[in-house]
């Protein structure tokens, strides 16, 4: 099946006084139509950055400096081509938001306007993207929060009036004002406690079966994803490490930054073991060093990761059964060359 | 609701330090005001001279300082400011209700216009912001820091001296027309008030265009507007109903507190114009010591603005959901 | 040296010339004086000399009665900054006092400080100064000083407790604490340093009210009419009739001087925003990548686009310049 959002190739700076701040380095991933993406990194790895930069809604001193976001959905392409957005004028983008590609944002107390009652946000939605009389409108508006489970009376609020898991069931719905086909999903649940944390998963999950729309899930919580996502990919400071299915990367994580990730949090089950973290800092993105950027933090780092190029490359593994790398027919890719040494690089033969 | 209650509160609070301020102070200068006041005003009645130092202390006040305090609260809560020294016996209530008109009308319609005007400026700069309107700033402030008199007196000179195209003083054609409720009036009032309003809108805008600019470009990076671009809503919907909605807040507030000095400014202005405002009447009232009247429009000035300040609680209380929330909740 | 000489190369344009006008100013007040032509007091009985016309001898002309307009002025500078600087430092001691001292403790002190710093805020400050001033007529630099600076702090005061409030809530005063450092040690080594930008800009601020204020009420009269400040300068060349007899030069330039004090202040004030809050500068709205504008509200630039957009014969004159050396990069390479 072909990707339904393909990224590829793209890089985003920040373009500040101080220097160019290379926040997305050539960076490759897709998104199949009904897949759920996870993208998992800490803070400042870029993974906002990429989805924002994708859709473009960067501000400035935000530039792409290169790659094509190329977009299969059924209702724009014209000859089943494929469109890029990083190509398109303002006028073709702003067609193509929300009805193909929506959001929903990281915080929704700052994500709504608090002036304005949920009702007429809904509104503003879907009047810009559907064209509907006034009454199927409010109508609509209405069954919007029937399918997030928000009672009706709701409407007349103001965001302030909702409670935290509320508000984030409103910006869904808000989402899926226009049936979109991609929903990017920044931190969703980031902000709420844990009960309504698996409240809202519970709903997304629902709502997904139900509307068949593909998810871009953005994290810095690994463990969220090990059960929500068909797919994970790992970024640290602007690069992808490591992507492939989620029992793969569960079970064996290939990048050491990922497996430091997967020790980072305790299980429910098993035994007591000790919690480790991984001591050091990301890297200024400023002057990024050549090859793997976790070098500094890495404990199995050898001579060769510096000349690495960071290209993901099949995860070679002594497996017998399904050819090696290869979990339910998602490959699982990575950029180090310790667990990949047929990655190409500069002096290492293949 | 409670919202406002409180806020009435505090202005009654002012209200109170105001007038005992008014109180105080004379009794608080050197000299003794009653008897400088006597020695060159010797045609006033002994009832006249006793509510005179009543008003301001010194050796022929009666009763003890508490008594005095108390009566005096009466007396401006009855609006009983007594009869005026310089024009005696004119109640300073009659001369009050003639100037006071004058001064509202100029300089509420002036800073309303200088208020919108440079209010929906401020949002077109803050959007476009780098753009041409926001590089003329700089010159706007310095229109704005220039005095109001100074301002006023120039445009004098160029207008109505050098141009003759409006008249360069008082509030109308005295030679020609009566005050009254006539065409001929108005629109002569209406001449006359041209250059006045000019200079206050003039040396006022700059500062709310800046104000509101500033507070559109920290609006502009809040997610809700780029959650709003991310929707596909217009621009025009964008700016106005996302972004400036939420920037008129504390651009409202500032209003709040600058209306002080808008309101200051423009008194001493009502001097080059010779305009029969309350300022006019203030300025003359000091340079003939006449404390009555001069202590009267200091207690007018405030209440006006506290009425004001009041006014725009309620456009804030109007505009922001969150207000009334936050006190309704407590 | 190179600290300063650092700070000087990052404020942006309008800060330089605020500093720079600024600086023209204090000098005239420093020497000023000194260098006066004339006595500005002195009367010249000569009658061709006056209202007379700037020339030679009277470089701004004279006033009605033979006085040089250009000795009044240079008195009036230092004058009237002289005044406006005792006040922004008063003031400003009492705000920064008031401010953080109501933040820091809190409770019902900061409610009855902030009480009283929003009545002394709502009641207008120019009727109160010339009600007082009316009762003192003509004694007035001394007690314009005083009333100045008891109307002028709570403006600040306000400000400056919001901030320390926000610090006050941060991890290292909590730390400070919690290791048992003295609450004035607190105040003074922790948190003021983090406030220089604001304390510095409040100043600015009282400073320019502090002119506005003072020049006003020379002008109506109401402070000694025997010292020449700018405000007095204005009083008496309307009470002359110098509009109406045309003597623009006994007006212009006493106004002008204070217009262009109160903007150099003005813009001074934009530069210690900008050093105060450095990552402002980073995130101004608008921005100029690859030499062109692009305003908030547009979608994210992307570089390939940018460079393409340009006409044939832009492209041949393009050619010859040194940026051109970049189209041949692929995009994504070398971005210098």
């Amino acid at each position: 099946m072909s990707p339904i959002l393909d990224i590829s190739d793209l890089s985003v700076v920040y373009r500040t006084p101080g220097g160019d701040v290379r926040a997305v380095e050539r960076v490759n991933l897709t998104l199949s139509p009904g897949e759920v993406v996870g993208l998992c990194g800490e803070s400042g790895s870029g993974k906002s950055t990429l989805a924002y930069g994708a859709t473009r809604l960067l501000r400035p001193p935000a530039l792409v400096t290169s790659g094509s976001v190329r977009y299969s959905g059924r209702r724009i392409t014209s000859g089943g081509h494929p469109v890029d957005l990083l190509a398109m004028s303002h006028k073709e983008l702003h067609e193509m938001r929300w009805r193909e590609i929506a959001i929903v944002f990281q915080s929704a107390m700052n994500a709504l306007n608090p002036v304005l009652r949920v009702q007429d946000q809904l509104l503003d939605a879907i009047k810009a993207n559907l064209r509907l009389p006034r009454g199927e409108a409010r109508d609509k508006a209405a069954s919007l929060l029937d399918l997030v489970g928000i009672p009706r009376n709701r409407l007349r609020s103001y965001p302030h009036e909702l409670s935290g898991g509320m508000r984030q069931r409103v910006m869904i719905a808000m989402a899926l004002a226009a049936d979109p086909e991609v929903v990017i999903m920044d931190e969703p649940t980031t902000a709420l406690d844990v009960v309504v944390q698996r409240d809202i998963l519970a709903q997304i999950v629902e709502l997904k079966e139900r509307l068949d729309f593909a998810i871009l899930f953005i994290t810095h919580d690994l463990s969220l994803l090990l059960e929500l996502a068909d797919r994970i990919a790992v970024m640290y400071a602007g690069r992808l490490l490591e992507t492939g299915s989620a029992q793969a990367i569960m079970r064996e994580p290939a990048h050491p930054y990922t497996r430091g990730l997967l020790n980072s949090f305790p299980s429910l089950r098993g035994s007591r073991r000790e919690l480790a973290g991984i001591p050091g800092s990301p890297p200024d993105l400023r002057d990024p060093l050549p090859g793997c950027p976790f070098i500094p933090r890495c404990t199995h780092a050898i001579p060769v990761c510096s000349n690495v190029d960071m290209s993901l490359a099949l995860v070679a593994g002594p497996q017998a059964g399904p050819p090696p790398g290869l979990l339910n027919g998602v490959s699982h890719l990575t950029a180090c060359p310790i667990v990949t040494p047929e990655v190409s690089q500069e002096g290492v033969l293949s | 609701m409670s919202f406002i209650i409180r806020r009435l509160a505090f202005y009654l609070v002012a209200a109170w330090v105001a007038i005992t301020l008014n109180f105080f102070i004379p009794r608080a200068m050197p000299g003794n005001p009653v008897e400088s006041v006597i020695a060159k005003y010797p045609n006033l009645t002994p009832s006249a001279e006793k509510a005179l130092a009543l008003m301001l202390g010194g050796g022929l006040a009666q009763g003890s300082l508490w008594h005095q305090y108390v009566t005096y609260l009466g007396h401006v809560f009855t609006f009983n400011f007594g009869a005026d020294i310089a024009q005696f016996p004119t109640p300073v209530t009659t001369m009050i209700a003639q100037a006071l008109p004058w001064t509202l009308v100029l300089v509420g319609v002036a800073t309303i216009i200088s208020f919108l005007l440079g209010t929906s400026l401020g949002i077109l700069a803050g959007w476009r912001h780098g753009g041409w309107l926001d590089r003329s700033l700089p010159a706007l402030m310095f229109l704005q820091a220039v005095p109001y008199f100074f301002l006023a007196l120039v445009l004098v000179d160029v207008i109505g001296i050098e141009l003759h195209w409006l008249p360069t003083g008082q509030g109308y054609d005295g030679a020609n027309t009566q005050p009254g409720w006539t065409l001929t009036f108005i629109g002569s009032a209406v001449q006359h008030a041209i250059l006045p309003a000019l200079t206050i809108v003039l040396t006022s805008i700059a500062g709310w265009m800046l104000q509101m600019r500033n507070v559109m470009i920290t609006t502009i990076g809040e997610d809700y507007v780029v959650a709003a671009q991310a929707k596909g809503l217009s621009s025009r919907r964008v700016i106005y109903t996302y972004a400036a909605r939420n920037a008129l807040l504390p651009q409202l507030q500032a209003f709040g507190l600058a209306l002080g000095f808008v309101v200051s400014g423009a008194l001493v202005m009502e001097i080059v114009f010779a305009y029969p405002g309350i300022g006019l009447l203030l300025l003359n009232a000091v340079s003939s010591d006449d404390f009555p009247l001069m202590q009267a429009i200091f207690l007018v000035i405030t209440f006006a603005i506290l009425i004001a300040n009041l006014i725009i609680d309620f456009v804030i209380v109007f505009f922001d959901p969150r207000v009334r929330a936050r006190e309704g909740a407590r | 040296m190179s600290a300063v000489a650092n700070v000087w190369r990052n404020l942006p344009l309008k800060a330089k010339v605020g500093v720079v006008l600024f600086g023209v100013f204090i000098l005239a007040a420093i020497i000023g004086p000194e260098v006066t032509p004339y006595d500005p007091s002195y009367a010249n009985p000569d009658p061709s000399l006056l209202m007379a016309h700037p020339s030679a001898q009277h470089l701004l002309g004279t006033t009605q009665t033979g006085q040089d307009v250009l000795s009044q002025l240079l008195v009036g500078v230092r004058l009237t900054i002289e005044l406006a600087l005792l006040v922004g430092v008063i003031a400003g001691i009492l705000s920064v006092t008031v401010g953080v001292t109501s933040a820091f403790l809190g409770g019902v002190w900061d409610e009855f400080l902030s009480l009283v710093s929003n009545v002394f805020l709502v009641i207008p400050a120019l009727p109160l100064l010339i009600l007082l001033l009316g009762y003192l007529s003509g004694k007035g630099q001394l007690p314009t000083i005083i009333v100045l600076s008891i109307l002028g702090w709570p403006w600040g005061a306000r400000v400056i407790r919001a901030q320390t409030l926000t610090i006050r809530n941060r991890d290292f005063i909590a730390a400070a604490r919690e290791s048992g450092e003295k609450s004035w040690r607190i105040i003074a080594f922790d948190i003021i340093p983090n406030e220089i930008s604001l304390i510095a800009a409040n100043f600015v601020n009282t400073v320019l009210y502090a002119i506005g204020a003072s020049v006003a009420l020379a002008f109506v009269g109401l402070t000694d009419l025997n010292s020449w400040s700018l405000g007095t300068i204005l009083y008496w060349a309307e009470s002359q009739q110098a509009l109406s007899l045309g003597a623009w030069w006994w007006f212009v330039p006493p106004g002008l001087a204070v217009a262009l004090i109160g903007t150099s202040l003005v813009l001074l004030n934009t530069g210690i925003d900008e050093l105060g809050s450095p990552r402002l500068r980073a995130t101004r709205g608008a921005a100029k990548i690859a030499g062109r504008r692009i305003w908030p509200t547009d979608p994210t630039p992307v570089l390939a686009q940018l460079t393409v957009s340009r006409s044939r014969v832009g492209t041949f004159v393009h050619s010859f310049s040194r940026e051109s050396l970049l189209d041949e990069t692929p995009a994504g390479g070398e971005l210098r």
